[in-house]
């Protein structure tokens, strides 16, 4: 993993050169063009035949009709479990579920139904969805439309789990998600929309998944985060260099399957490890990554491995009480200051 | 809501309806071939019997092709068998054997035949209406000339997704053949007590979706039925609901004694026996005892076989737990 490996190309043209876009734009691109490439691509949800809440599908109706730009009812469960019919009957759904707090209105559909279906039938049928569920805190929108809830999906065996952090990514990942034929939840960050970054030319570039990135190289110590936090890793690390501290910032990318062997060997190589997500701290999927390290590089540790994620407390509305809920760079920074002790 | 006309007004079709007959003959000897050998043990887990409700299975997979396609519940026994599977494949997937339909990993509540177009039984009540809706939009969207058929219980009504599947269904004008087997009981609760307003077929046309109701131990009836409302579908009428009316003649699982029925109530709907009412057809056709005596025997016969098939059949490889779960980040196995 190096740095140039961020943009991840694993098929088709080699990009040699970039454009410059946001996030939101990203995946519109992702869309519309695994939507070209593959008739048996559609997507469904409430409003994307408008745009979308966050104008993700953006001009897509006009292009592809209403058919394949299907705006539906507000009806969460419906829309996921039509993914699934639609997916077990021969085309590839991409099901919109607004955000991911919304998505709890159908996580029969999508545990129960999606994660098992191709297991339970013992491999006579594939659900090659894309369950599209943004996360994190949408500022003044408070508890149910706030939550990162990504830590609950990675527990259910059947499902991969996506949460880009940058424009680039979030092309080439949605890309191989739609391209997946597994059931895929995939967690956009509410806070990146409008974020822009380079994203690399030419409409076969795929990032894969299971694969991290190395967001920003270091050799004092590992922070492994992923989504909305990334940046504010960054920024952290950027801060604790002027401070001798040579952190390396590991986006996961993909939490399952995650990427244990770039984990691993940056550890081996640090010594140190903290992992940092906005989700809840308890229970959240630093904990798996907290675990994994522990138990495979304990003899190779230069100090307790450290997790950083929110209180245990739903998502204010107030500004100064939603504060609260935030990790910020400053909180990183300190966390690794902690490391190097 | 139309009462629909019974068969008897129509033209018979004799050899159509001695077919259905044995087709109901065999999900009944496959029910209780099934409720023995979970008494022999050698079926685990608990299973659903159909026994009482196979004219509503039979009369409706008599108008649909190989092609179409079937979603349905916990007591998906009878619904497989009428869609065309092999009862020898479905006995092995009941006693978990490798050769059964979907390998051992499903058993009797998520038992499918996807060669058949039977895309999966369901241990989650009304779950399969939104997934057949998925198919029958799948369906339309690729042009295919084929409809989606979803059985469910009248329990199912009261769930999230009879509301947002039919009215999906309708909205998007898809071609789905919903059919609501009213047996009376929610599990082990009658179902009248804890359903408000005037059931599942004014729930329906509330919605737009056209709903016919009919004697679900009638075989003809539910043929006739089923006939007219495959006829709609497939003409682009968009999604149609058959109430079928019929009795749960034993308990929610087969280990449930069904004690909160009077006897007299269960006497008086065996003698609404669908396969003996169709006998009684049968027999005002022409048909000798003897010959629909020698049915029965067939159907026995048949699920005999394919029971010794399964007790025969070998255990599936415990390797085999760790396939098909994902392609991206799949278990482990952890070498021996």
């Amino acid at each position: 993993m190096t740095p140039d490996q961020s943009l991840g190309q694993t098929s088709g043209q080699t990009p040699e050169t970039t454009t410059e876009m946001t996030y939101g734009d990203a995946a519109r691109l992702a869309l519309a063009e695994e939507m070209r490439r593959d008739a048996r691509v559609w997507a469904l949800g409430e409003d994307v035949g408008r745009g979308g809440v966050f104008g993700q599908y953006a001009g897509l109706q006009a292009e592809f009709g209403a058919e394949r730009i299907a705006d539906s009812p507000i009806s969460e469960a419906a829309i996921m479990g039509v993914a699934v019919g639609a997916a077990m009957a021969g085309t590839r759904p991409v099901a919109e579920m607004r955000i991911s707090d919304f998505a709890l209105c159908a996580v029969d559909e999508l545990v129960n139904q999606a994660a098992k279906a191709r297991f339970m039938l013992g491999g006579q049928v594939r659900v090659p969805l894309v369950v599209r569920q943004p996360m994190g805190i949408w500022p003044a929108l408070a508890a149910q439309h706030s939550q990162s809830l990504e830590a609950w999906y990675t527990h259910v065996p059947g499902l991969v789990v996506v949460a880009p952090a940058t424009p680039a990514d979030n092309r080439g990942l949605l890309k191989s998600a739609i391209r997946s034929d597994d059931p895929v939840v995939y967690m956009e960050h509410k806070d990146l929309w409008k974020d822009t970054g380079p994203v690399p030319d030419g409409d076969d570039v795929l990032v894969p998944l299971g694969k991290a990135r190395l967001a920003r190289p270091g050799d004092d110590v590992t922070v492994v985060t992923w989504s909305g936090m990334v940046r504010t890793c960054v920024q952290a690390a950027d801060d604790l260099a002027g401070q001798r501290v040579s952190a390396e910032v590991i986006d996961l990318r993909t939490l399952w399957p995650w990427d244990q062997d770039a984990v691993l060997a940056s550890v081996e190589k640090t010594g140190r490890l903290l992992v940092a997500h906005e989700a809840v701290l308890a229970s959240g999927f630093g904990a798996e990554v907290a675990a994994t390290v522990s138990e495979r590089l304990f003899g190779r540790l230069k100090a307790p491995v450290r997790r950083l994620g929110g209180p245990r407390m739903p998502i204010p509305y107030s500004p100064p009480l939603e504060a609260q809920a935030r990790r910020t760079a400053a909180d990183v920074a300190r966390a690794v200051r902690g490391l190097m002790q | 809501m139309e009462p629909h006309a019974g068969g008897a007004q129509r033209n018979l079709d004799v050899e159509r309806l001695r077919r259905q007959y044995l087709d109901m003959a065999r999900i009944r000897a496959f029910e209780e071939a099934a409720a023995a050998a979970v008494a022999e043990g050698t079926v685990l887990g608990l299973i659903h019997p159909y026994i009482g409700q196979e004219a509503i299975a039979v009369g409706v997979c008599a108008n649909l092709t190989r092609d179409d396609l079937l979603l349905s519940t916990h007591r998906g026994h009878g619904h497989t068998l009428a869609k065309g599977a092999s009862p020898a494949g479905m006995m092995c997937e009941l006693l978990g054997r490798a050769n059964g339909v979907c390998g051992g990993k499903g058993g009797s509540m998520h038992i499918a035949d996807a060669s058949v177009g039977m895309l999966g039984a369901n241990g989650v009540v009304g779950a399969n209406i939104l997934i057949a809706t998925g198919a029958a939009q799948a369906i339309k969207m690729q042009g295919q000339d084929r409809i989606v058929s979803c059985f469910f219980g009248d329990g199912a009504v009261n769930r999230g997704p009879f509301l947002e599947g039919l009215n999906w269904a309708a909205v998007f004008r898809l071609p789905v053949l919903f059919v609501c087997e009213d047996n009376a009981f929610s599990a082990t609760t009658r179902t009248e007590a804890m359903t408000a307003g005037p059931g599942p077929a004014a729930r329906a046309e509330s919605l737009g979706v056209p709903a016919v109701a009919v004697d679900g131990n009638d075989v003809l009836a539910v043929d006739t039925a089923a006939r007219d409302l495959v006829a709609a579908i497939r003409a682009g009428g968009g999604p149609r609901l058959l109430v079928a009316r019929t009795y749960r003649l034993s308990g929610h699982v087969t280990i449930d004694p069904a004690a909160y029925r009077p006897d007299h109530e269960v006497q008086e709907r065996w003698a609404d026996d669908p396969i003996v009412r169709c006998a009684d057809l049968l027999r005002q056709a022409g048909l000798d005892d003897g010959t629909l005596a020698g049915d029965l025997d067939a159907a026995r016969d048949e699920i005999a076989a394919a029971y010794r098939f399964a007790k025969d059949s070998p255990w599936p490889d415990p390797r085999e737990a760790f396939t098909d779960v994902q392609d991206a980040g799949g278990p482990v196995m952890e070498e021996a």
